[in-house]
């Protein structure tokens, strides 16, 4: 742990200037001789972020309805307090948090309540879900809540108010936000990681909250840095974005303790674990938690909402998602209703041609959704329609594994998905976790991506951590 | 608009480069070096290469039929074990023996452990390790490279009866009134009479050995070429390079009248050709980083100490063959750390 320290420690020095020519070769040499820091091993999926990256967020019309599940996040479903029938104004509450681990929802247009009934969500099975009819004729203003500054406020009191705010992880993770600023005892964050690297190809909906919301990223930064109590922020980056860099150091205050750093593009640099690898050099332990080694990670979308809704004592009601991919015809970053159904923002954006898959997500770790219906919820980061027949989506042959050892290069947690997959096929769904650390796979989706056999390598893994999960289940239930 | 949707499961985005690809690659590979044999030793080289790609690939079709998989002749993977096998064979050989080599090398070598994949050894090499044990003399009979009228005449022992013993080649030999042949490849004059041959002509291929294995130099550049594609993993041809020219190297500078340089051992004999298309077999090989490392070193130490002590003149096939057996152990002891557990976890 000492040792840990120090090396925190001589990082922080080069940041804070005692090298300060390290710094000014940082931001003068553009990457051609300089390697930024980076996770080991990991993919080169080809981007496609130009289609996007260049277009300012914009604001679309209402969809008629909104579809509001009550489980857009990690923990427990939201208890719904309005009744069908019921006129709701936008920014005000409809659904309150069930236990700690559990957010409020928020109405996200002016309108009318017209039922609470399934609906369904991109994970398949249908879920209640609040509709909402919106009145067209509204002015949509968000005449909820009141001004405060949470700069004078405990951390006690932050942690309410994100909670209250109906906060979660916006890149994807959908975890309550307030749980992560509440470490568990005995754990002390020390950084606060702030997560701008968007790894998934097409996304660039963070690269342009960071360009254009940086003001309110820079006050959710401040929040949750007194929130956690973490000594220090360090804004993670890309190096794709390297104007997004430019462009959050010009702008970051010289008395806070917030950097920007640039780390390789390479997927998925973006996940928690691999962040936290490339940043500090940090390993977060199996089954832990980034508090474990003293982290506390966020979305920069998170924050910048964070910066924007808590001084205001607002809600959650809307987000920045990127829609595009090979079949949209007019692609960009569109400030959107929760609640917005997918069909009516592909009508906004109009197709170029047949549709084989939508994205929730990116095309890595986003799901493909069965049915259009399906709304745009918190951790929407983006939607991505898909040709049906392009050479990189098209399904292909399945080979036997020639042990090439590609998957093992692509791995970014080191494990042997060619002997997990041989394991998956034998059905050694218990060898896998004892022996070969599955628990550590977090389904990036890298060895699939590179195997040249076509071996569905992912969806392996992804059924034998359900199986595993339901045995664990099952034992512990016969233990009781 | 909801008509085509296609539910799929994550990662929706997948690297456009299959096995088949791969394995048409190596072929793409392999042909300059067949071409150069057939230029080389003419027809009967021809004929050589034709019968044994033609029998592995009737082999592979047959044993596909007879387990009811489907055709595994298009993965093309087949293609490289056929042309391979009658690369390591002398020109001259025999046709019927170069079918029973098919034959043997894709039968137990690949399909009886369950076809590609599946193998632990490299079925062309399976296929001339049989017929060195079974035809002891002809797998060591060698005729002259660029012999007159190769282009008209088939070398006579190409036509060989089944079952028949070979067809003797000296009078034949003797009649095209070569200067200086000796029946021996360089790698047999430096091991009996310590003489080194120039090293260009071994380099460069002007040398009787193996259909084609003589040109070190062609066989480099098409290897080099394949690992530009990333079809094959370089660091497995360099390290049984320079396994080799390490482990020849002591012996060398203590004696360099007895023993050969590390030149001559890297491009004579079927070293090169072993280095590149045979070791680097993705199936056979180890699938660590720090194991393919390992395994090149041993097999290409391996090569160079039966080459000096063994009774064969040429050892790489049997190092190669040894290092297949071996690579899942060194996979097994090779395994990286898991990203947040402190275990080298030591199953492969």
């Amino acid at each position: 742990m000492k040792h840990q320290t120090a090396v925190l420690d001589s990082k922080l020095a080069v940041e804070t200037g005692r090298f300060g020519f390290v710094k000014r070769l940082n931001s003068g040499f553009v990457s051609l001789f300089q390697r930024h820091k980076t996770f080991d091993h990991g993919i080169y999926p080809v981007e496609h972020k130009e289609l996007t990256a260049h277009k300012p967020i914009r604001r679309l019309p209402f969809a008629d309805e909104l579809v509001i599940p009550l489980q857009q996040h990690k923990g427990r479903p939201a208890v719904p307090i309005v009744k069908v029938g019921q006129e709701v104004v936008r920014g005000e509450p409809i659904a309150v948090a069930d236990h700690f681990v559990s957010v409020p929802m928020h109405a996200p247009a002016t309108g009318v309540i017209r039922a609470i009934g399934l609906a369904p969500t991109a994970e398949g099975p249908k879920t209640q879900a609040i509709y909402l009819k919106v009145y067209h004729a509204a002015s949509q203003e968000v005449l909820y809540g009141e001004h405060r500054e949470p700069e004078t406020m405990s951390g006690k009191d932050i942690i309410q108010a994100v909670q209250d705010a109906g906060l979660v992880g916006l890149g994807g993770g959908a975890f309550p936000s307030h749980v992560k600023m509440h470490p568990p005892a005995g754990r002390v964050i020390h950084t606060l990681v702030v997560n701008g690297c968007e790894c998934e190809p097409y996304l660039t909906c963070d690269h342009r909250i960071m360009l254009e919301q940086t003001d309110a990223l820079l006050r959710g930064i401040k929040i949750a840095l007194r929130a956690t109590r973490a000594e220090r922020a360090i804004i993670g980056v890309e190096d794709n974005k390297l104007d997004a860099i430019a462009h959050l150091r010009a702008r970051i205050p010289k008395d806070l303790p917030i950097t920007a750093e640039a780390v390789r593009t390479k997927y998925p640099q973006g996940a928690e674990k691999m962040l936290i690898k490339a940043l500090l050099d940090l390993e977060v332990p199996t089954g832990g938690l980034t508090a474990d080694v003293g982290v506390a990670v966020f979305n920069v979308g998170t924050l910048a909402q964070m910066g924007d809704l808590l001084p205001n004592t607002q809600g959650l009601i809307e987000r920045v998602v990127t829609v595009s991919g090979p079949a949209v015809a007019n692609p960009g970053n569109f400030m959107v209703p929760i609640g917005t159904p997918v069909r009516f923002l592909l009508n906004q954006v109009g197709l170029n041609g047949p549709v084989g898959q939508v994205i929730l997500g990116g095309p890595m770790m986003g799901m493909a959704v069965s049915s259009l219906d399906v709304p745009v919820t918190k951790s929407v980061s983006g939607v991505v329609a898909l040709q049906p027949e392009a050479p990189d989506v098209v399904r292909r042959q399945v080979y036997p594994c020639i042990k090439c050892g590609e998957c093992l290069n692509a791995c970014p947690i080191s494990l042997n998905p060619s002997m997990l997959g041989e394991l998956a096929v034998a059905r050694e769904y218990g060898t896998m976790t004892e022996e070969y650390h599955l628990d550590q796979c977090f389904e990036c989706g890298c060895c699939s991506y590179v195997c040249p056999s076509n071996i569905p390598l992912t969806q392996y893994f992804r059924i034998a951590k359900s199986i595993n999960r339901d045995a664990k289940k099952h034992h512990e239930q016969k233990q009781h | 608009m909801d008509k085509g949707i296609e539910i799929r499961t994550s990662p929706h985005l997948k690297r456009v480069v299959s096995v088949e690809k791969i394995m048409r690659t190596v072929v793409l590979a392999l042909l300059p070096i067949c071409a150069f044999a057939v230029y080389q030793f003419g027809l009967s080289a021809l004929l050589l290469l034709a019968t044994t790609t033609g029998v592995a690939i009737w082999t592979e079709w047959f044993f596909s039929r007879l387990s009811g998989k489907g055709n595994t002749v298009s993965d093309w993977s087949v293609v490289i074990t056929g042309l391979l096998l009658g690369l390591t064979l002398p020109p001259g050989f025999p046709l019927w023996m170069a079918a029973v080599a098919a034959f043997v090398g894709v039968a137990l070598g690949k399909a009886l452990f369950g076809g590609l994949g599946y193998n632990v050894m490299n079925p062309a090499l399976v296929g001339r390790a049989f017929v060195q044990a079974a035809f002891p003399v002809a797998i060591t009979t060698w005729t002259p490279a660029f012999a007159p009228g190769r282009f008209a005449e088939l070398i006579p022992s190409t036509l060989t009866l089944p079952f028949m013993q070979p067809i003797p080649v000296d009078t034949w030999v003797a009649g095209l009134q070569l200067d200086g042949w000796s029946g021996a490849t360089p790698l047999a004059i430096q091991k009996f009479q310590h003489i080194e041959p120039p090293l260009t002509d071994a380099f460069t291929g002007m040398i009787a050995g193996s259909a084609g294995e003589t040109s070190a130099l062609l066989i480099l550049i098409c290897g080099l070429w394949l690992a530009w594609q990333r079809m094959l993993d370089w660091r497995i041809p360099v390290s049984v390079l320079a396994g080799a020219a390490l482990t020849a190297l002591p012996f060398w500078l203590a004696d360099a009248s007895h023993y050969p340089s590390p030149w001559f051992v890297l491009s004579s004999g079927g070293l090169m050709l072993a280095a590149w298309f045979m070791a680097s077999d993705m199936v056979a090989s180890p699938v660590t980083a720090r194991g393919v490392v390992i395994y090149g070193l041993f097999i290409g130490s391996l090569t160079v100490i039966i080459r000096l002590f063994g009774g064969l003149v040429e050892g790489v096939m049997y190092a190669i063959l040894i290092g297949n057996a071996v690579g899942p152990l060194i996979s097994s002891w090779t395994q990286p750390r898991v990203y947040g557990t402190s275990s080298r976890k030591s199953q492969g």
